[in-house]
């Protein structure tokens, strides 16, 4: 897909500047602090010899209309947020009475109960957490232990409240300096489903109502980090922040989504560099749903969290299948923007998801590109 | 047609397979037809140009308002025969007399040495001079037979493009 579009870019570019040198003789109009354009392309792209330019080449703009029909017809980035409706298979007069007193049983019986596990497990969990968090101000380190437990805890009741069945693979994270946890994200319950098992300290966006709420009190106790997308300054803090995290010893796993946005889990989206140019091991992280039983995906246009929450507390069950692979390096010589595909190639290939997305490599590197060029030699884009 | 959004029927497939000279399947054309509803979100019945835009990969496509212009406010039927030129189907004549299209913006069957410089820019945009761009295009056009004063006509492009093997396809995902 690069090369349609750079290849006539380049070679109009480059025989430009051949023949200014042969039309013009004083060089002062080729402006000699201009940037080098073909330092930035893809050496794969600048194959052909230094052949003329015809009116052809010139005249042949049909890579770039294939590529603009091609979005026209079909794009990556509309199927990744697509939620597909499951068939209705309950149209017949044999199965309608069935899934009714499937709705009763799930409406009627599962829903209370679970309304009841999850009150009695807040119960437990607040008549342990405030007086912790309150007496035990002095001693820190036990102090957080307790709360990460606590957390834990709480997280095992909601996954208890939707009948989840999640089913762990691999080596469980460990606390360690210089690494993060990457995954893939579909639903906001992607947190609660990992921090079940390891208290994880998280990146996220400050959300309004009593998600805020539990953000502010209970998260800050397992060390999260806020940003607020609409603040222009917010992502050079943000950076900053989670360098100091991750260098910190005791602090709790660092875990980032860096799709940025909960996509349906047939589908994995270009992943944001961010976690990925902090110069430490990336632990990459699959989760999958199975979605014979419930959708997880959260489309956040579409639905609140509360509702999404109570559409999942009366399905029959969330399950789910999470695969702790092996830590990445970045490879001498890659780009961070190059790391974070190739990770999310092996979240995709193990959840077994289509590998699309925006730009995977165009725009990725158009903006790439753009970002080398505004940076180094202040042009405006 | 009319206004029903959804229902397809066997008779409206035949006839925008008419109206596109059989360029296309009939089940490209209900793939097709899935795809335009599903672009026309507020169901007005064509693709408007916000629309257009906020498929991402279509918005920073340099020739993007070009062919947005070609494609605004067109029907199923015209969307069809506008897509047309990319089916594997369609002649050599087809695809460059698109391309001719593209060119030509106001449509009075000559283009100019302004049109093309016009689409050049948008090809190549800040990386080069807008006096670069006239002295290579000069420069190429005369390499060529041409005067910058000529005006192209279509059978000028079939000269050019004609036998050249141009690649210009799109494939319909078929579900």
């Amino acid at each position: 897909m690069v090369k349609l579009l750079r290849i006539p870019l380049s070679r109009i570019v480059r025989t430009c500047g051949r023949k200014m040198s042969k039309l013009t003789s004083s060089s002062s109009e080729l402006d000699l602090d201009r940037p080098n354009i073909e330092d930035y392309l893809l050496t794969d792209s600048i194959q052909e010899p230094h052949a003329k330019l015809r009116l052809r080449d010139l005249l042949d703009i049909s890579p770039t209309l294939t590529e603009a029909a091609g979005a026209i017809v079909d794009d990556s980035f509309t199927r990744c947020f697509k939620s597909n409706p499951p068939e209705p298979w309950n149209w017949n007069v044999y199965l309608f009475p069935l899934w009714c007193l499937g709705v009763v049983v799930r409406y009627g019986i599962l829903f209370p109960g679970r309304v009841l596990i999850l009150t009695f497990g807040w119960i437990i969990f607040l008549s342990c957490y405030i007086p912790v968090h309150l007496l035990l101000k002095g001693h820190d380190k036990l102090r957080k232990r307790l709360e990460r437990a606590l957390v834990e805890l709480i997280c095992s009741f909601f996954v208890a409240s939707w009948t989840g069945v999640v089913k762990y693979h691999g080596p469980r994270p460990c606390a360690r300096p210089k690494q993060v946890f990457v995954a893939n994200h579909t639903s906001m319950i992607d947190f609660i489903v990992l921090e079940q098992m390891t208290a994880f300290a998280v990146i996220m966006q400050k959300h309004p109502g009593w998600v805020g709420l539990l953000q502010s009190t209970i998260l800050e106790s397992v060390g999260c980090i806020w940003f607020n997308r609409s603040e222009a300054k917010d992502r050079e803090i943000v950076a900053r922040k989670l360098r100091e995290h991750v260098e910190g010893a005791d602090n709790n796993p660092l875990l980032i989504f860096p799709e940025g946005t909960c996509v349906n889990n047939h589908y994995t989206v270009m992943f944001k560099k961010g976690a990925f140019e902090l110069g430490s091991t990336v632990c990459p992280i699959a989760i999958k749903y199975n979605k014979i039983f419930v959708d997880a995906f959260w489309n956040s246009r579409k639905q609140s969290f509360t509702t999404h929450l109570l559409q999942l507390m009366t399905s029959w069950a969330v399950v789910c299948d999470v695969w702790y692979l092996e830590p990445q390096n970045m490879k001498p010589g890659e780009t961070p923007i190059e790391f974070a595909e190739r990770v999310r190639g092996i979240i995709s290939g193990k959840q077994a998801a289509k590998f699309r997305g925006v730009g995977s490599a165009t725009i990725g590197r158009k903006i790439e590109i753009i970002d080398c060029c505004k940076d180094r030699y202040q042009i405006k884009a | 047609m009319g206004n029903t959004s959804s229902m397809l029927t066997q008779y409206d497939i035949e006839e925008v397979q008419e109206h596109c000279n059989n360029t296309f399947s009939q089940q490209e054309i209900v793939s097709l037809y899935q795809r335009f509803c599903q672009l026309d979100r507020n169901s007005g019945g064509f693709i408007s140009a916000d629309e257009f835009l906020s498929v991402p990969e279509f918005a920073v496509n340099p020739l993007s308002q070009r062919l947005f212009r070609m494609v605004d406010g067109l029907n199923f039927k015209e969307f069809v025969a506008f897509l047309s030129a990319f089916s594997s189907r369609a002649t050599l004549q087809h695809k460059v007399e698109f391309i001719f299209k593209v060119y030509d913006s106001d449509g009075n069957g000559k283009v100019a040495f302004s049109d093309l410089l016009d689409v050049l820019r948008d090809l190549t945009g800040q990386f080069i001079s807008e006096q670069q761009r006239e002295l290579v295009l000069t420069h190429v056009l005369e390499e060529a037979g041409y005067k910058k004063d000529s005006l192209l006509v279509l059978s000028d492009f079939m000269k050019i493009l004609g036998n050249t093997g141009l690649k210009m396809e799109v494939e319909v995902p078929v579900d």
